[in-house]
């Protein structure tokens, strides 16, 4: 069928011509020890005429010495690599095996079926496009099936073909495939596997292999091999995402030129595309992208090249150019799903390299926060990760890096941990999400903590969170509060527009974007001062419920009180300490809350103070009652 | 959204041996290009030609030589050196010259393992090489299938099947401690028709021993060899006779079994390597001492 095409004897070039547009499918074959799956992709070999006599021959002498067909050609053979695997008769790594068709080329990643190599299938699995995975059609579903289907799903692979092998030796019975392809549809949804393409064969005897068998007329489906031909390689879906080019080296030549070289991970670029570099994030704008065939106007996911930008910016191996329009996230603790790769177990707190792209840098995992059956996919509480075993921890890095959700891109989304002392690989995972800095994962070196810091100061620390329209009383109260604080004996600290406007936040305008950036830094400068330990009281009218929200999620429950203090617009706008009503009703002022800029009164504030009705100095005295009622001062 | 630019499968083929590259000079101390004047060779420099463009390699090739290798392909070496800007280490292992080894007096394993094997161990050793690209394919033999990309060596240049890094994704641990070092096969995922495929679209040279020509020869336990110089010893009644001959795998003269070919230009090498039915490896005599030989061999250390 293949290489044999007329074409070869006939015009060569032109064969050659035809062959240089063929595209890349890769695929991993996954099946317990007697599926046949050896036998399987032995048979795709010879299918495809990509054995030559003499390999023919030296397999027929192997099947005479070691075969277990009776002396008939033992695909299986062609494929079992290693003298000492041969001799176990089964196959312990992963293999790579190559062949063509007209249509495509194929690498095929061969991998055991046996209990004890799960890295064997992830490793063959990581690069795959479509996952082959063999049931005995006598057997039916067995729990390797599950766990090879799980392994799967967690790699990220969306196709999957349902190979019902040994047809032959059920009769061709349509009942007996389709009550595993039922059984297995419903399990593959379960953990997300939905682009499933069932196909009976026998590997052995060649049905439906590469031509449709006479034997299962019943069967309408595509053949292995014409399914593998036709489905698609999904470089589209790749190439639409955001453009990300993990910088692997810098090339200079000399003074004049400096590229940054890398495989593109990502979408696409053009010269001209503004760029961004991460994790520092300075922009820029793509001059050229140069190849040794010249200089492209378009490069995509997948190739190889070298980028040249119109600024001078700082730019070294392990930072990712991400489109400045969609820039990938920047983070140094994730949720991540990890696979354990070494005798030795993972060891919450130790340090590890995490190596990301092309950055590696020292980090730690945390206790898993449960590891995976992965015959049963239950949950199961575990404090370390063996061998093989499957988990969900969070990492948290020495330093920041730029990532995205393995779900959204495998190359800037998967990571392999490297031991500092061996420099083996010892673990592979995929990156969730970033850690909101509220959901701080623990980490082991942290022992003057929180708790410590406000025993020694005997209290509770604290957010108090004023909030109301400007006017309303806000700054007043506050000072009180923490006048009467002090005089307690307490340790406090006010933020206010004054001390903020005018230092960590003199960048920020009065756009309702700043607003929120404005809040959203003093809720974690709130944060840091009370994990020293702080009673924090905070005056900015905040207007909205999104950011007051956020404030209070980054403490702990308990830990932030709101307080509305509310006068009506009227009032506020009659006192107009510092005329700014005035101004903001000539138009002088935009966005001024109340005026021309929403608030967004607090729907269960712990404490509501109306200044129309009570004096500051009353209003301080509730605040204070308030917290020794909830046990939060003496 | 626009429609996505197709690749193909030379295309990504290119772009991994590339980014192969790429890592290995970012994390490796001092990298080294094995250099072995054959087909694949001459793909794996292109290669490198390709990913630091601009700039040159910046690594230098390393022949380790036998002596024994065909005058056309030491004329290939230097001109590819000269082509490249890239500096040429030629080493011969000082034993192996000083007792004379030789193929015809010791036998196809003695000679490669002293000059070959143990040549490249102390070449490596000698200019503390940490990392040496190799132009092994893992399409070429079994063994070779499960070969890593980045494959880990002992100090002592060890290779323990059992014992090698998972790769995953396009992620290369590339660590590794003083003493120990890294064989890289950029171009593992190759098969023999891409290579060739390569060569023609790119207009790669090549040794012209690949070109069918008319070649002084002598037939020998069923194998064509050339005598390509005077030191080629003739048994008795052996007399050599012109044929038209071509090699489909080079390495030393007296071990490089010919073919009978009438295929002079590449696509006709090309056709002539698609309709046969024998595998290029078995003109590689080494293949035929012992089965499972070329692991036996790795594990010593030989590429």
């Amino acid at each position: 069928m293949t290489h044999v095409s007329d074409l070869i004897g006939t015009d060569i070039e032109k064969y050659l011509q035809h062959h240089q547009h063929k595209s890349l499918l890769r695929f991993i074959t996954c099946g317990s020890v007697d599926d046949g799956k050896s036998t399987l992709i032995g048979r795709l070999l010879y299918e495809s005429k990509m054995l030559f006599e003499d390999q023919l021959a030296a397999v027929e002498a192997d099947s005479r010495k070691w075969g277990t067909q009776g002396g008939q050609i033992d695909f299986a053979l062609l494929v079992d690599g290693l003298a000492a695997e041969r001799e176990q008769g089964i196959t312990i790594d992963v293999a790579y095996r190559f062949f063509s068709t007209d249509r495509r080329k194929f690498i095929v990643a061969d991998t055991p079926g046996h209990e004890q190599y799960t890295r064997n299938m992830i490793t063959g699995a990581s690069t795959a496009d479509v996952a082959v995975i063999l049931v005995d059609a006598r057997k039916g579903m067995l729990t390797q099936t599950r766990r090879h289907s799980y392994l799967v799903s967690l790699i990220g692979i969306q196709k999957v073909v349902l190979a019902i092998n040994k047809m032959d030796l059920v009769d061709y019975a349509e009942a007996a495939a389709r009550r595993i392809e039922d059984e297995y549809r419903a399990f593959a949804a379960e953990i997300g596997l939905t682009d499933i393409t069932a196909i009976p064969l026998s590997a052995l005897v060649g049905d439906n292999m590469t031509a449709p068998s006479q034997r299962m007329p019943w069967y309408h489906g595509p053949t292995l091999m014409g399914f593998l031909e036709t489905t698609d390689i999904d470089e589209s879906r790749l190439q639409a995402g955001p453009f990300r080019l993990p910088v692997q080296w810098v090339n200079r030549p000399d003074q004049d030129f400096r590229g940054f070289a890398g495989m593109i991970a990502g979408g696409m670029v053009r010269p001209g595309d503004r760029v961004r570099v991460q994790p520092a994030g300075r922009e820029s704008r793509v001059e050229r992208i140069v190849t040794a065939d010249g200089d492209l106007a378009l490069a995509v996911a997948g190739q190889s090249v070298t980028l040249t930008l119109a600024d001078e910016v700082d730019i070294s191996r392990g930072d990712l150019i991400s489109g400045a329009d969609s820039p990938a996230e920047v983070a140094d603790q994730f949720e991540c799903s990890l696979v354990w790769m070494a005798d030795e177990p993972m060891l919450p707190g130790r340090p590890y390299l995490i190596k990301l792209g092309t950055r590696t840098v020292p980090g730690t995992v945390t206790e898993p926060k449960y590891k995976v059956n992965v015959n049963t996919l239950e949950h199961l509480a575990a404090k370390k990760l063996e061998l093989n075993e499957i988990g969900v921890c969070n990492i948290a890095l020495d330093q920041p890096v730029a990532f995205d959700a393995y779900k959204a891109n495998r190359e800037t989304g998967g990571f392999i941990v490297i031991d500092r002392m061996t420099n083996a690989t010892v673990g592979a995972g995929m990156l969730h999400f970033a850690l909101r800095r509220a959901h701080n994962i623990h980490l082991q070196h942290l022992d003057v903590d929180k708790a410590a810091r406000s025993a020694l100061k005997g209290q509770a620390p604290a957010v108090l969170w004023f909030t109301g329209l400007s006017g309303a009383g806000k700054s007043t109260i506050a000072n009180l509060v923490e006048k009467k604080l002090l005089a307690m004996g307490r340790h406090s600290y006010l933020l206010d527009g004054d001390n903020v406007r005018h230092g960590l936040n003199k960048d920020l305008g009065f756009t309702e974007a700043d607003r929120v950036e404005n809040v959203r830094r003093v809720a974690e400068v709130a944060r840091l001062m009370v994990d020293a330990g702080l009673i924090v009281i905070t005056a900015f009218i905040s207007p909205f419920r999104a950011e007051r929200r956020m404030a209070r999620a980054l403490v702990a429950e308990g830990e932030f009180v709101e307080v509305h203090v509310h006068a009506p617009l009227d009032v506020a706008e009659q006192r107009d300490v510092k005329g700014l009503y005035k101004k903001a009703r000539r138009g002088e002022l935009k966005n001024f809350t109340g005026i021309d800029s929403p608030y967004e009164a607090p729907e269960a504030p712990e404490l509501r103070i109306d200044t129309s009705a009570c004096t500051a100095e009353e209003a301080a005295d509730r605040v204070i009652t308030f917290l020794q009622l909830r046990r939060m001062i003496a | 959204m626009e429609s996505a630019q197709r690749l193909t499968h030379l295309q990504r083929l290119e772009a991994e041996s590339i980014h192969i590259m790429r890592e290995v000079v970012a994390e490796a101390d001092r990298p080294v290009m094995l250099y072995s004047i054959g087909k694949d060779s001459a793909v794996m420099l292109h290669l490198a030609r390709k990913a630091f463009h601009p700039a040159p390699p910046p690594f230098p090739l390393l022949h380790v030589d036998t002596t024994w290798k065909f005058r056309d392909m030491y004329a290939m070496r230097e001109r590819m050196a000269r082509e490249s800007s890239m500096p040429l280490i030629v080493y011969h292992n000082p034993e192996a010259a000083e007792m004379g080894i030789n193929p015809f007096d010791h036998g196809s394993q003695i000679h490669t393992d002293l000059w070959k094997t143990q040549g490249l161990k102390q070449a490596l050793d000698k200019h503390g090489f940490d990392a040496a690209f190799g132009g092994a394919r893992r399409d070429e033999e079994k063994s070779r299938a499960k070969e890593r990309i980045f494959s880990f060596r002992t100090a002592q240049h060890r290779w323990d099947p059992k014992n090698q890094r998972p790769e995953l994704w396009h992620l290369y641990n590339g660590r590794k401690h003083r003493g120990e070092s890294l064989r890289v096969f950029p171009i593992s995922n190759w098969t023999e028709l891409d290579v060739w495929q390569y060569i023609w679209l790119e207009q790669i040279p090549i040794v012209p021993l690949y070109f069918a020509a008319p070649r002084p020869v002598v037939e020998r336990d069923g194998t064509l060899i050339m005598v390509d110089d005077e030191r080629m010893r003739l048994r008795p009644g052996e007399q050599p006779e012109t044929r038209q001959v071509r090699f489909r795998t080079l390495g030393c003269y007296p071990l490089s079994g010919a073919v009978e070919s009438g295929a002079t230009t590449l696509v006709e090498v090309i056709q002539e390597m698609l309709l046969t039915r024998t595998s290029e490896r078995q003109g590689r005599m080494i293949d035929h001492d012992s089965a499972a030989s070329m692991e036996k061999k790795k594990q010593e250390g030989y590429f």
